[in-house]
Formats: structure tokens, C-alpha cells, sequence
């Protein structure tokens, strides 16, 4: 059954659907991942959330909210730069998507094996906060152009962790391709724990923390603060404009930095220790289950927390994150001498 | 200002404990079972007294129009007419009465704030359990009395009286207790004057009702208007029972 499975998996034609199959998903695993956060979301504030569309606890809701999107009168601002304006989708998206180029899935199934795959990754995710600063300008609102301003300090603050904590990883698996990582972790102190055991532990959660920033997901959605500047700088959009640059976006974005997030500490497609690896369990599976669980803890910390204000969401990344990270790096780096690992 | 600094609940707790406690309840929430009514699936078993609307027992309303005047919104609408019944005795005025012809409340006005029913003095209005009475046409929500009679079917009885509480019939049983009650308060100094004077002259009811006809009877042999003998008789025999001497 394995054997048989493995033939199949090694065949270049099937590689190169699921390939092209990781991308097809993404639109569709916005709508999955949107009506899990609905139905979590609704009952940690103990409510039940969507019922009806569908039939079956409302599975269709998003569907049902995405058909509404499309619907809607697209409209574009008289003052809006049009170009720029209508542009803007396009970018948020590719910034999400362009993530998944470099993410092992599987064992063989990662669509381009970059040697400087981190690096890549991280480069991608900073793509999204183009788009976003396309819009805050293009829609000539101070309330869009604030936002804007703001996602783009934001990520100023909380890329640096972001890499910091990468840089770890990278020094623990001497390398900077994401399947040498994932490779990293098949024999990590001996009985293929994943890099999260050890002073992964650390970087994991300053990675998460900075990760929800850099969505803008609250506790750090300050740039979209709907109290204050509506919504951001996607006040002005309508329709499936803003459905795909902010919903879309934000959960291709979340799936994304799942996914780097599972392969850099979580060992990826391996199992969670070595003495598994001989369950029939595909390595995608595997996967899967650890990014479901990284987006379980993304959705649990937004129903939970409150918004932060903004200086304490720049004193945070500034005084806090960034000095953690470092402080990372040089224990990674001071253990892997001493040879633990 | 110390209090408050040395009171437990402002005690320093450890970094970051906050954080996992807000964590722990939304996850606490998550695994327990919800607490929320499909409506339209299942419904929710009302208290019998809930206040969901407002029914009309059309033949206890004597079109007062109290409830019309002290409704906030003005959403109560009546109309009524005056008829005369043949008086039972001839040559007696002809007995008036109100007519009822229309009663209406409009649901779409009223804030539900029951100061008809509150101020009903014939008891026609009651609450009644019912809720669903949602229409598309904002005019179906102008109930008239048809419909208003309708919600009087699920009205319950009013609640007996409480153990010990003043029902109807305090007027004749509990008055004259309440009054003596009320006495040495209201007029405490006059009773402890004429308390001690009033059991020295020992005067029976007999004995005063003998002081009112003998002075009756002196006042009319002096030729006194008949009034006015009745009037200083009464007098007199107020005095004796309290005991004071009077004037003359």
C-alpha cells in the first residue's frame, strides 16, 4: 500500500498537478479557513455562529459571502487613482501566494526548492504591504492613507523578529533552503524531534507573535482598526475588490506563514518524532495537521486578546520582540558550539 | 488610597499570567455547549408572565382613556360613544354609559413600557406571553380589537394574594385596627393629656348619649333653632366623653 503510493507520488506528471494543485487550493482554503474562524471565533464569545447556508453548521457561509462580494457594485473613487486603485488586489494576493512556491508539502512535493528559500519567504510576505500602501494612497482618504502608513511601520517593527527568529532556525539547519530545514529535523537530537524542542521554543512563539502582526490580525490590527480609521486602507473598496485584498489576502497570508511557520519548527511533512515514521501516514498529512494547529493557535490568540495601541504595538516589537530574537540567535548560536546539536 | 493598594486583588501577579487566563476562558468557552435557542427550529418555553404583548379584555374597558393619555407614544387609539339605558324607575334620570367601537394599539409606536396596563383602573389590559407577531407591512402592526382580544387566551389569572398581605377585605376588618395604630402617633400629645382626665370621669356610652338628649332638650326649651340644638348637644356630649368641662 506505501509502496504503491510512493510510485504514485513519484510520478512527474502527478507531482506536477499537485504542484499546480497547491496553488488551485488557496482560494478555495480562504473560504474553509474563514468559516472555521466564524464557527471558533463565535463560540469562544459562546455563541453558535453561521447555521443555515448549506445546511450543515452553515459550511457555505463564506461561499454564500463570497457570491455576495461579486455581486456588489464595484466602485471606484472620483478622486482614486484608478490604476494604481484597481491594482491593488492583484498585489495583496500575489504577495500571499507567492509564499507557497518555496514550501515543502511533502517529501518531493515543494514547487521550486530555492536554496535561498527563507530568505525568499520572507521577501514574499513583505510583497502584501506594497499593495496595501497602493491603496492607502490611491484611494485619497486619510483614513485609508493612515492605515496604510501605519501597516507599513508595522512591518518595518515586526519584520526584524520575523527574520531574527529565521536566523536561528537557519544556523540550527545550516541552511537557508526550506527542505534542507524540514531535512534539518528528520534526525534533530538524535530521535527526530522537531527544531521547537530546544531554543526553538523561543523563536517559535516570538515567530507567531510577530507573524499575527505582520497579517494584521488583531491583537495587532491596528492599521485596519475599525473604531478609528474604518477599515484601513480598504475603506474605500467594494465587492470582490475587497473581498480579495483584505479577506483573501489576509487568510492566504495566514495559511502562508503557517506553512513556513510548521516547516521552520515543527518539521514540516516529517512526523512529530522519528519512532512515527513508520505509520502510514503521508508526509502532506502531516503536514497539514501541524499548520491546522498553528492556525488554530493564529485564530484562538484573535478571539481572545484586544487591540493594542499603536505605541505599545511599536514598543512591543522595538523593546521587546527584537531583543528576544537576539537573545535567541546568541543562545542558538552559543549551544550549537558547545556542539549540542 | 492604601486599602486599595493593600487589598489582594491589586496584589502584582506574575508576567504574563493575564494572557494565558484570557486564553484559558475563550478556550473554556469553546469546548462548553452553547447556550443559544435555534429560534425558528426550537423555541424557548417563556414564563407564563413574560411581557411579550399587550391584550385588550374588551368587556372590562370603559373607555377611560387613561391608558391612551399615559401611553409615551401615543400609540393607543380609542373610540367610543355614549348610550343611554331607560332609567328602571319612572321619572329617574336616564343612566349614561361609554360605548367601546375601536381599540387599537399600534406595535409599530410602542416601547413595550406597560404603563397602560400599570394604569388601567378596570383591568382590561393585561401582558400576554406571545411574541411572534413580526409583519412585512408596517401597517399589520396596528392591531385593532379583534386581535388585541386574541392574546387574552394565554393571559394567566392574577397571582393570589401573598401570605399575610392586605386583600380587599382590609377596608372593613383592618381599618379601625389601623387607626388605633395610627392614634397616639398623630395625636400623641392631646391622648396623654386627656387619656388620664377621661378615666377619672369614667363616662359610658349611655352616659353620653343621656348628656346629648338633656342638653338637646335644655337648648330647645330655650327656644333654640333645632340645628343649632342638635349641634351644642353633640358638643356637650363630645366633652363628656373626654372629660373636659366646656365653655358655660
Amino acid at each position: 500500500m506505501t509502496e504503491i503510493l510512493q510510485d504514485i507520488f513519484a510520478n512527474d506528471f502527478v507531482i506536477l498537478g499537485l504542484k499546480v494543485g497547491v496553488l488551485l487550493i488557496l482560494l478555495p482554503a480562504t473560504l474553509v479557513l474563514g468559516w472555521v474562524e466564524l464557527k471558533l471565533g463565535a463560540h469562544m464569545q459562546h455563541r453558535v455562529g453561521p447555521m443555515y447556508p448549506g445546511g450543515f453548521h452553515g459550511w457555505a457561509q463564506t461561499l454564500a459571502d463570497g457570491i455576495k462580494f461579486v455581486m456588489k457594485e464595484d466602485i471606484i473613487p472620483k478622486a482614486a487613482d484608478k490604476f494604481v486603485f484597481s491594482l491593488v488586489p492583484f498585489i495583496t494576493m500575489l504577495g500571499s501566494a507567492l509564499i507557497f512556491v518555496v514550501v515543502p508539502i511533502g517529501p518531493k512535493l515543494v514547487i521550486e526548492d530555492l536554496d535561498v528559500g527563507i530568505f525568499y519567504v520572507m521577501a514574499a510576505s513583505s510583497i502584501g504591504v506594497i499593495g496595501v500602501l497602493m491603496a492607502g494612497w490611491s484611494s485619497a482618504n486619510k483614513y485609508s492613507l493612515m492605515g496604510a502608513l501605519r501597516a507599513a511601520a508595522q512591518l518595518i517593527a515586526y519584520e526584524l523578529p520575523l527574520v531574527l527568529t529565521a536566523v536561528a532556525i537557519v544556523m540550527q539547519a545550516n541552511s537557508m533552503s526550506l527542505v534542507d530545514i524540514v531535512e534539518a529535523q528528520r534526525n534533530y537530537l538524535g530521535i527526530g524531534l522537531p527544531f521547537l524542542v530546544g531554543p526553538g521554543l523561543l523563536g517559535f512563539f516570538i515567530f507567531l507573535t510577530a507573524s499575527t502582526a505582520e497579517l494584521t490580525r488583531p491583537p495587532f490590527d491596528m492599521p485596519v482598526a475599525e473604531a478609528e480609521l474604518i477599515t484601513g486602507p480598504f475603506t474605500e473598496y467594494t465587492g470582490i475588490r475587497f473581498a480579495f485584498s483584505l479577506f483573501a489576502a489576509e487568510y492566504i497570508s495566514m495559511i502562508g506563514l503557517a506553512a513556513v511557520a510548521t516547516t521552520l519548527f515543527l518539521g514540516g511533512y516529517l512526523p512529530p518524532i522519528k519512532a512515527l515514521s513508520g505509520l502510514p501516514v503521508p508526509g502532506p498529512l502531516w503536514f497539514m495537521a501541524k499548520m491546522s494547529t498553528i492556525l488554530f493557535l493564529l485564530i484562538w490568540v484573535r478571539w481572545t486578546y484586544p487591540r493594542l495601541r499603536e505605541d505599545q504595538l511599536q514598543k512591543f516589537a522595538w523593546k521587546v520582540l527584537i531583543p528576544l530574537s537576539l537573545v535567541n540567535i546568541f543562545v542558538t548560536g552559543a549551544l550549537k558550539l558547545t556542539a549540542w546539536f | 488610597m492604601d486599602q486599595l493598594i493593600e487589598s489582594p486583588s491589586h496584589k502584582r501577579t506574575t508576567y504574563g499570567t493575564g494572557l494565558l487566563k484570557g486564553l484559558a476562558i475563550t478556550m473554556r468557552h469553546l469546548l462548553s455547549r452553547s447556550v443559544t435557542v435555534h429560534y425558528p427550529d426550537e423555541r424557548d418555553v417563556l414564563p407564563s408572565r413574560s411581557r411579550g404583548v399587550i391584550a385588550l379584555k374588551t368587556e372590562n374597558c370603559t373607555v377611560c382613556m387613561l391608558c391612551a393619555r399615559e401611553c409615551p407614544d401615543w400609540c393607543i387609539y380609542i373610540e367610543g360613544h355614549k348610550e343611554s339605558r331607560q332609567p328602571a324607575v319612572e321619572g329617574k334620570r336616564a343612566k349614561k354609559f361609554n360605548v367601546l367601537d375601536r381599540f387599537a394599539i399600534d406595535y409599530a409606536l410602542c416601547m413595550y413600557c406597560g404603563i397602560c396596563v400599570e394604569v388601567c383602573p378596570y383591568d382590561a389590559l393585561f401582558w400576554s406571553p406571545e411574541y411572534e407577531y413580526a409583519e412585512h407591512d408596517i401597517v399589520e402592526l396596528t392591531h385593532e380589537i379583534d386581535r388585541l382580544n386574541g392574546w387574552m387566551y394565554k393571559v394567566l389569572p392574577p397571582v393570589p394574594l401573598d401570605e399575610g398581605a392586605m386583600g380587599p377585605e382590609f377596608k372593613v376588618a383592618a381599618l379601625p385596627a389601623a387607626a388605633a395604630i395610627s392614634a397616639p402617633v398623630v395625636e400623641a400629645a392631646p391622648v396623654a393629656e386627656a387619656a388620664p382626665v377621661a378615666e377619672s370621669a369614667g363616662v359610658s356610652d349611655e352616659e353620653a348619649a343621656a348628656v346629648r338628649t338633656k342638653v338637646y332638650e335644655e337648648e330647645m326649651a330655650k327656644g333654640s333653632d333645632p340645628r343649632v340644638a342638635e349641634g351644642r348637644a353633640k358638643a356637650a356630649e363630645m366633652r363628656a366623653r373626654k372629660g373636659t368641662k366646656g365653655p358655660g
